[in-house]
């Protein structure tokens, strides 16, 4: 193999698998070890610098890192990277002043954001500080979008969102025009914006079209689940049958069961058509769900809304079999489950009504626009989308990274400059080291085990709407996790030319996962590394010619724990501990790039 | 010395030997010897052969003397008997450990000061004695713990990191051991792990003293230009010629002799020893033909490695001296200590 180029920032960056699953980047071993050391405002700064929404994200991510973490494939669970998030902002002071400025004159440039969701917050976010006059456009009397109107205060209390909302809207160069909703593309382009951003969301809940389900009598028993927990979070609706049947199986139908659950429903179902397995819901979001009382039941397709005597009464099923995978079904029986309401959460879609279709922007498949996905921008030039408009529902974090991107594409827009040329990643390498066998993090192995985040009781739980249920870690708990973290930003670093092939790296790596052997293909490393090597999305970390056999150090980066034993092992500093640092790309990338050497958690 | 104890790491599945055990069950305390240092290579290799091997760590006996090399048996095999004896003291140590008890694996780790200068005495009469127990010099020719004054192994014209030219011939353990009539010696080199590894597992077999030289480079006090003892001057001087397999003798010898040795040699119990390759005309069971070949080299300046002479047929200490087949203190009492009478009736044998 050709030796590794540690100097290409995607290296390195595929090492930090948390950071790299991450849509937005987040450098998570980097702000947990600032938790670690107790500095909870550069930890939030830090997670803000990429995430934006901390606070939020802390509580409702869908958590995409942790799958990923190299902790899961040590001992089995990964580190609790969501709960540490939540952890900066619970413990962050005050932190006004660490905000970027907004300057006091414009750059003259006007720019409009279709909803104030999180991606049109996160342009705003990135386009402020750099003298953008931001208009916002917001259908509601509040900003947030979905994390406003379809994620309850139980699992996100509202002055989390206002704090972080907040410090975007309310810090100048950005104004908000509440109460909104946009009615004509057309119109808004008249206004002569230099560029638009569209991030208004995925705002359609799915209908169910079963017979019955359009009688004038069941409508007002049925509901579309988004709809629904809308007009509960603007408190149009404060009460529910005590019999709930919740068709659908994704995140948005345990909000639907959980809240349910707090406004009178007793006897709460959610009927799946599938096997668990298939469920679209995080695992930790059912889990509540059934905590809470709530009957998951699987294998059921609806069939009718059952209505009698001008009341809906229930929902008939066919109680179904599916194949391995679950693919075909047979319906083996059916059955009439009794309910008082209905709430559909069978999935969202876009919906563009208020564009016209004659404006130079084409339209395809499922009548989404066409968006290209890297520069975000639709087929008419200066016309921008990101979020759950751009390319269908997905979770906050992913608006969060399409707003980062576009919040690019527009200031290149706005300045001239080709959209589609983009300013590239980097990288910055600090040493670790602070002495003899010291370095700046705590290399050791803490066996700890994953934590578990405390619930408030079920007793409480349901007297209000507004009770947080997940409590937040404690101090002890804090610093157990952030230990459990294996710090893998800091990278082990070799310099073939100091190597003098004593071994002792190898023989020190509690992993084995060090090599020297004769170069060879990939294929053939493999198999000759000193332990098995099976994870092949893992790399392999390969050096030029050693000086003195002509053989090469390989590196399997699967396994690594980081603890830095082989560069205390290394008696010629051929191995170095190095901290890694991205330097995504940002909108006026000149204004927030990171000076080289500043470690992390400084002011950026 | 690390900042941390190499921690214990929950992967999956880690190979366990017959005995069930890994081989993290094999390691010991914490190296506190420089990083670097070619000892350490040899306490990975000592580990990796005992695991193999699966010798129970309680049936290991360590024993060691003074030196950067004698406090390496606290870095391996936590669970096995220790002795760290008085300077040079190793070989009588063990003397007395192997005539008491029979049925333990004795490792001795020595230095060429340990072993070659206030030891030589020891050494040269356990060789004699066919003392049953693995002997490894950690040879790097220097005295490290009083900072690398040359030893009794430098070669004529090193020269230390400070100060002149080595002038005076060293001590070779092999040709040494040749001339004293040991059974199994070897050489080898502490960053050839491959090589090192086979032949600790055939010396732990061997029916008699197995000494094994291994050159171990001082990272500290002997690894600079100059230096025969350095990692450079090593992989640049080292003769592999001749390379061996060990067979231990649960496995099918068979299967292992297809890939052509050109000699083997069955141990005692039964393990086989088969020369991969040798050079033209070498034969490892010829005393005589072994020393002009080790010579031949050593006047070119070049280091022979590998199990370089086997002689299975001789006796051990134990069956020199008839002793009883099973450790001291598995005896009753009273074949231990018979009486009086018998005692009477054996000094009337002397009169």
């Amino acid at each position: 193999m050709e030796p590794t180029n540690v100097r290409d920032p995607n290296y390195f960056h595929h090492v930090v698998d948390c950071q790299w699953a991450c849509p937005a980047h987040t450098d998570v071993p980097g702000y947990i070890r600032l938790i670690a050391q107790g500095r909870f405002d550069d930890a939030y700064m830090l997670n803000r610098a990429s995430n934006v929404f901390p606070g939020v994200l802390g509580r409702t991510c869908d958590r995409p890192c942790e799958p990923a973490c190299r902790r899961g494939r040590v001992d089995g669970d990964p580190v609790a990277i969501c709960r540490l998030k939540r952890v900066t902002s619970d413990l962050k002071g005050e932190i006004a002043d660490r905000l970027p400025q907004i300057p006091a004159t414009s750059n003259g440039k006007r720019v409009a954001l279709v909803g104030a969701g999180p991606s049109s917050l996160t342009v705003a976010n990135d386009l402020a500080p750099l003298g953008y006059e931001i208009t916002v456009l917001e259908r509601y009397d509040r900003p947030g979008g979905l994390m406003r109107s379809n994620i309850p205060n139980f699992r996100l209390p509202a002055e989390v969102l206002d704090a972080e909302t907040g410090a975007i809207l309310d810090r100048g160069g950005v104004s908000v025009r509440y109460n909104s909703p946009v009615t004509s593309l057309r119109a808004l382009l008249d206004e002569g914006f230099d560029a638009l951003y569209i991030g208004s969301g995925a705002p359609r809940g799915k209908e169910l079209d079963l017979p019955g389900r359009h009688d004038e009598v069941g409508d007002s028993h049925i509901h579309i689940g988004i709809d629904w927990l809308e007009s509960v979070a603007f408190e149009h609706i404060t009460a529910i049958g005590s019999r709930v049947l919740i068709i659908g199986v994704g995140n948005t139908a345990m909000d639907c069961c959980r809240t349910s659950r707090r406004l009178g429903g007793q006897d709460i179902r959610v009927m799946a058509r599938r096997p668990r397995e298939f469920f679209k819901a995080s695992p930790w979001e059912i889990e509540d769900a059934e905590e809470e009382g709530v009957a998951i039941v699987v294998n059921h397709a609806p069939t009718r809304f059952v209505l009698e005597e001008g009341r809906l009464v229930g929902v008939e099923f066919d109680i179904v079999e599916w194949d391995e995978g679950a693919r075909h079904s047979r319906v083996v029986d059916s059955v009439t489950v009794p309910c008082d309401d209905v709430i559909l959460a069978i999935g969202q879609d876009n919906a563009f009504p208020w564009i016209e279709r004659d404006l130079g922007l084409e339209f395809g498949e499922w009548d989404l626009p066409v968006v290209d996905p890297v520069t975000f921008e639709s087929t008419r030039p200066g016309v921008f989308f990101g979020g759950d408009a751009a390319f269908g529902p997905k979770n906050i974090i992913w608006a969060v990274a399409h707003g980062h991107e576009a919040a690019i594409s527009i200031d290149r827009h706005c300045q001239g400059q080709s959209v589609a040329e983009r300013p590239p990643a980097g990288l910055n390498l600090v040493s670790a080291k602070m002495g003899m066998a010291e370095w700046r993090y705590h290399n050791d192995y803490n066996p700890s085990q994953r934590q578990q985040m405390a619930h408030l009781d079920l007793a409480s739980r349901f007297r209000s709407l507004d009770l947080e249920v997940e409590l937040g870690f404690d101090p002890d708990q804090t610093a157990r996790e952030a230990q459990r973290c294996l710090n893998c930003d800091i990278q082990t670093g070799f310099n073939a030319s100091l190597c003098i092939e004593c071994d002792a790296c190898i023989d020190i790596c509690p992993v084995q996962c060090l090599t020297i052997t004769s170069n060879g293909t990939e294929e053939d490393l493999r198999t000759r590394l000193s332990a098995p090597s099976e994870n092949l999305d893992e790399s392999l970390y390969v050096s030029g010619p050693l000086p003195q056999t002509g053989r090469v150090m390989v590196k399997d980066e699967n396994v690594c724990v980081h603890c830095g034993l082989c560069a205390e092992r290394c008696p010629t500093a051929a191995w170095d501990m190095v901290e890694f640092t991205l330097l995504a790309p940002r909108a006026g990338a000149d204004v927030v790039r990171i000076p080289v050497g500043t470690a992390k958690g400084e002011d950026r | 010395m690390p900042s941390i104890v190499k921690p214990l790491i929950p992967l999956a599945p880690l190979a366990r030997n017959e005995l069930g055990l890994t081989i993290r069950d094999y390691e010991g305390a914490m190296s506190t010897l420089c990083a670097g240092c070619g000892h350490d290579s040899i306490t990975a290799a000592i580990t990796h052969a005992l695991w193999e091997l699966s010798t129970p760590p309680h049936m290991i006996a360590k024993l060691s003397g003074i030196g950067c090399s004698s406090k390496t048996p606290t870095y391996f095999v936590r669970g096995a008997h220790g002795f760290n004896s008085a300077h040079g003291r190793m070989a009588a140590i063990a003397t007395g450990a192997a005539a008491a008890n029979r049925e333990l694996t004795y490792i001795g780790v020595s230095g060429d000061g340990d072993s070659l200068s206030i030891g030589l005495g020891h050494l040269a009469h356990a060789i004699r004695r066919a003392v049953k127990m693995v002997y490894i010099i950690e040879n790097n020719g220097v005295y490290g713990l009083t900072k690398g004054q040359l030893s009794a192994s430098a070669d004529v014209g090193t020269r230390p990191k400070k100060g002149e030219a080595n002038v005076v011939a060293p001590i070779d353990p092999i040709l040494l051991g040749l001339s004293l009539g040991a059974t199994f010696l070897a050489r080898s080199f502490s960053g050839d792990k491959e090589q090192l590894i086979p032949i600790l597992k055939a010396a732990a077999a061997h029916n008699g003293l197995a000494l094994i030289d291994v050159i171990s480079p001082c990272v500290t006090f002997n690894d600079h230009e100059g230096s025969t003892k350095s990692y450079r001057f090593m992989r640049e001087h080292e003769v592999k010629e001749v390379v061996a397999d060990f067979i231990p003798e649960r496995e099918e010898i068979n299967a292992r002799l297809s890939g052509g040795g050109r000699r083997s040699v069955t141990m005692h119990d039964g393990s086989v020893i088969t020369f991969r390759s040798v050079p033209e005309g070498y034969d490892p069971t010829d005393r005589m033909a072994v020393e002009s070949y080790v010579r031949e080299h050593q006047s070119t300046g070049e280091v022979v490695t590998g199990l370089l002479y086997l002689d299975e047929t001789k006796p051990s200490m134990h069956q020199v001296n008839h002793t009883p087949s099973s450790a001291l203190n598995r005896l009753t009492f009273d074949a231990v200590c018979p009486g009086s009478a018998a005692l009477a009736e054996l000094m009337a044998d002397f009169r």
